[in-house]
């Protein structure tokens, strides 16, 4: 194999690390402050994908408005999921939290078989792509790295910066005192719930550069974001980043190498390894 | 007057009751304590107070509003500062954020910075280690940011659970001495102790709780004269 | 003999007889729908020896997935009867339990990291699947090869669905029988024991990893079987409909969704399950694809905020309820 290709693969997998990265972030954040995991996630960023492809393709809006309407939409989904279905089951048993989302997800990813069929949807950009060197870097790929990494850099100052961003990592480390200093347990979630959405949102703003969209879409990315979120430490938010990366590269080198699903394989069975090695995710400390 | 009120108040968590008819009243300016031995409930009623936990009977009345079975987090908002059991600090966050988040509530936030100079004034060493993540520091030290952090929300009436515990001797007189200064900033306060001796010297007056009922009611200086008080837990 | 037993073996008398009962046109049906019920509710068994005492799985399709293909596989290019391949696929399915098992134990992966790890494991198996799509078909999915004139109990392959229907209800009961038995033993309590506080169960000399990797290697070779059972009726295997998160959570569904408590919560919510999804189909058919799950989903949401006990455990707390007064008596 010609290293030129293992450097293009390296570097797409730092390409794709970025949106990924965004995912696992989202999904973090959410898990963080609730301590519950949104199994359906991923179908969130689905159903956003699709509002991007009915509002540019089948409604002709410009593509940067049909991008703020997957942000909007990513923030609403986000806030509705948790005062219909969160809410409710605050106080249950994990097992129930975790089928709970899990039946969203069911019911997300029949609602589009349904609505818009299995038929793959594609928004296709005309977008120049850029040689250096021999590597050839598509700007489908670029402008979706540089804006999720600008993302990942606004969350960071929101989250420290930010009154209510303080706020919410405040009660990721200890929901009850929060409410003593005043702060309602209810508004702290809908607002991290309104954050997590609205990531998902611009998630799928920047998936649907590179990606058709059909029902099962969820399950291209999902199990994969879990097993970031996990690898990073749930609920760690420097850890969901780094292995972001660390996953992106697998897949992106393993599918050039071997073949794209093996490059999954590989992924995957590093993830379970890992867990052997360091259960508490690659950022936890020995004990 | 009274500014804290509590009358007949049972509680409880599931199918154990804690507490069992207890009243008590704290009137403006006053400190006073609530002693007795482990488990008789003490961190029970404080949790009653604020909010965390519901009261199954009785009234809670402070300055003229009835808060028995509000939520916690409007509790706050009528003037009444939990510093809870541990310290409950936010580890991750530092000395600085950690106050911050003290001042949560809209009224607390608009004199935030005003609140911040007293609780630097009050505690220098707060002031020197703004920047220190609050996990990082000694059991002292995180006693005083846990005071400081209730200091800002602009509280009418502070309670603290159990703020000796787990200090070595050396720290608890400091801690008291703390909560003597903070006394004389003009602060009513609520203080439930296990360890008898250190806190009568610093309150007018003390319940004694045990079982999770009140036993015993007076002047702090009478209490400490009471002979069984004295075998029991002080230890004479 | 009590009530409850003359009633569970009339029922059974029911069951044995009820192919051959007249039912008009729809007996091909009814038996495929029954085959059907009773494989899915041995399976979600299977995985309730693992739920109920806390070690929630989200990836017990890589079990039946690899007990699946392995025998459909090995007949197809071997010509080896199933019998010595349900082995082999039981086999393969232990070694997997074990080789995950003892690191997840030993390293106290528990809780929601748990599920995640077996989320990983059942899409692995997917994906492995569908990698080596040469022999295993990939996406498009496996036809098990006809054994045409050699069918019969040798090959597991059967003309008649009857057939089908016994060993699938012989199958099941076998299920309950080993729940029972599991019910009744010190395993047991001292699972239960694991899953309320690992760590005072182990002071109190409990051997946590052996317990919990016994009950999961006898889940992952039940659920092993069940796969085989499956394929060997449907005479078709397919990496989605048998490995992945989405079998996974319908396993789970079905069992939370009855109770999984239960000796019988597994069949009330397969039954549940099914008869939906089957009533459903046919209210809809093939016009509204998708219309179906979307409805089935959403009973889904609303039943595990609703029913937390799930429904066959929810009448059980209301009959105890009746029959117990008010003295807030507790079992």
């Amino acid at each position: 194999m010609e290293p030129i290709f293992l450097v293009e693969a390296a570097i797409n997998g730092i390409l794709l690390g970025g949106v990924l990265a965004l995912l696992a972030l989202g999904l973090n954040l959410i898990f963080g402050v609730l301590d519950i995991v949104w199994i359906a996630y991923v179908d969130l960023v689905m159903v956003c994908m699709y509002a991007i492809y009915f509002f540019h393709v089948a409604f002709g809006w410009p593509i940067w408005a049909a991008g703020l309407v997957s942000l909007v939409a990513g923030t609403l989904l986000g806030v509705g999921v948790h005062l219909l279905i969160i809410s409710p089951i605050l106080t249950s048993a994990p097992i129930n939290q975790l089928l709970a989302t899990g039946g969203l997800l069911f019911f997300l990813q029949s609602a589009a078989t349904f609505l818009w069929t299995t038929d793959h949807k594609t928004v296709r950009l005309s977008l120049p792509s850029y040689e250096i060197a021999g590597i050839f870097l598509p700007a489908t790929r670029i402008i979706p790295f540089a804006i999720s990494i600008l993302a990942v850099i606004a969350l960071y100052f929101f989250l420290t910066r930010t009154y209510i961003g303080t706020a919410i990592r405040a009660v990721s480390q200890d929901r009850d005192a929060m409410s003593l200093m005043g702060a309602s347990p209810q508004r702290i979630y809908i607002v991290t719930s309104a954050v997590g959405g609205l990531m998902a949102g611009l998630a799928g703003a920047l998936l649907i550069f590179q990606y058709s969209v059909h029902p099962f879409f969820g399950g291209q990315f999902g199990p994969l974001t879990f097993m970031i979120c996990v690898l990073g430490g749930l609920g760690n938010m420097v850890g969901a980043f780094i292995a972001s990366f660390i996953m992106s590269e697998i897949i992106s080198i393993g599918g050039v190498v071997i073949s794209t699903e093996m490059g999954y394989v590989i992924a995957f069975v590093i993830f379970i390894v890992m867990m052997f090695v360091r259960p508490g995710g690659i950022m936890a400390k020995r004990e | 007057m009274s500014m804290l009120d509590l009358s007949g108040i049972t509680a409880g968590y599931g199918p154990f009751t804690a507490l069992w008819d207890v009243s008590l009243r704290v009137a403006e300016g006053e400190a006073v304590a609530v002693v007795g031995p482990n488990g008789a409930g003490k961190t029970t009623l404080l949790r009653v107070i604020s909010g965390l936990i519901a009261p199954r009977s009785g009234r809670i009345a402070f300055g003229g509003a009835e808060l028995a079975g509000h939520p916690a987090h409007d509790i706050v908002a009528h003037g009444i500062a939990h510093v809870p059991e541990g310290r409950r600090l936010f580890p991750g966050l530092t000395v600085a954020d950690n106050l911050k988040m003290g001042a949560f509530l809209p009224a607390a936030r608009a004199r935030y910075r005003e609140s911040l100079e007293r609780v630097y004034t009050l505690f220098p060493v707060l002031a020197e280690r703004q920047k220190q993540r609050a996990g990082s520091m000694s059991g002292g030290e995180q006693q005083m940011l846990a005071i400081g952090r209730a200091l800002m929300s602009q509280p009418k009436i502070i309670l603290l659970d159990e703020p000796s515990l787990g200090l070595a001797p050396v720290m608890v007189l400091r801690v008291f001495d703390l909560i003597r200064r903070v006394r004389e900033e003009g602060y009513t306060i609520l203080v439930v102790e296990q360890n008898v001796r250190q806190v009568l010297k610093l309150v007018d007056r003390a319940y004694l709780l045990e079982v999770g009922r009140i036993k015993m009611e007076g002047r702090a200086a009478e209490l400490a004269e009471q002979d069984f008080v004295r075998k029991a837990y002080m230890g004479v | 003999m009590s009530r409850g037993r003359l009633f569970a073996g009339a029922l059974l008398v029911c069951l044995v007889v009820a192919p051959f009962l007249p039912m008009g046109g729809m007996q091909q049906y009814v038996l495929h729908v029954a085959i059907q019920i009773f494989i899915w509710s041995f399976i979600g068994q299977a995985w309730s020896l693992m739920g109920r005492f806390g070690l929630v799985s989200l990836g017990h399709g890589a079990f039946l997935g690899v007990g699946a293909y392995t025998t459909t596989l090995l007949w197809n290019f071997y010509s080896l009867t199933p019998w010595i391949g349900a082995l082999l696929a039981v086999a393969a399915s232990v070694a997997i339990a074990v080789v995950l098992g003892i690191p997840c134990f030993r390293f106290r992966v528990i809780g929601h990291y748990f599920a995640l790890v077996t989320l990983a494991v059942g899409e692995v198996i997917r994906l492995l699947i569908i990698a080596e799509r040469d022999w295993t078909g990939g996406s498009l999915g496996a036809s098990l090869k006809t054994a045409g004139t050699a069918s019969g109990l040798w090959t597991l392959q059967f003309a008649d669905k009857r057939v089908f229907y016994y060993a699938s209800l012989g199958m099941f009961l076998a299920g309950l029988w080993v729940w029972d038995r599991v019910d009744r033993s010190m395993a047991r309590s001292a699972l239960e024991a694991i899953g309320e506080d690992e760590t005072a169960a182990a002071s109190v000399g409990i051997h946590v990893t052996r317990f919990k990797l016994g009950i999961t290697v006898v889940s992952a070779a039940l659920t092993a079987l069940g796969g085989v059972l499956y394929a060997q009726y449907i005479s078709y295997v397919n990496p989605d409909t048998l490995s992945g998160i989405g079998v996974s959570l319908k396993i789970v569904f079905a069992v939370v969704l009855g109770g999984m408590y239960s000796l019988m919560g597994p069949l009330v919510g397969t039954a549940l399950t099914t008869a939906l999804s089957e009533g459903l189909r046919i209210a809809f058919g093939l016009k509204f694809l998708g219309m179906a799950e979307t409805i089935y989903g959403l009973l889904l949401i609303i039943s595990i905020i609703f029913l937390p006990s799930g429904i066959y455990g929810s009448i059980r707390e209301a009959i105890r309820r009746r029959t117990a007064g008010t003295a807030g008596v507790r079992s």
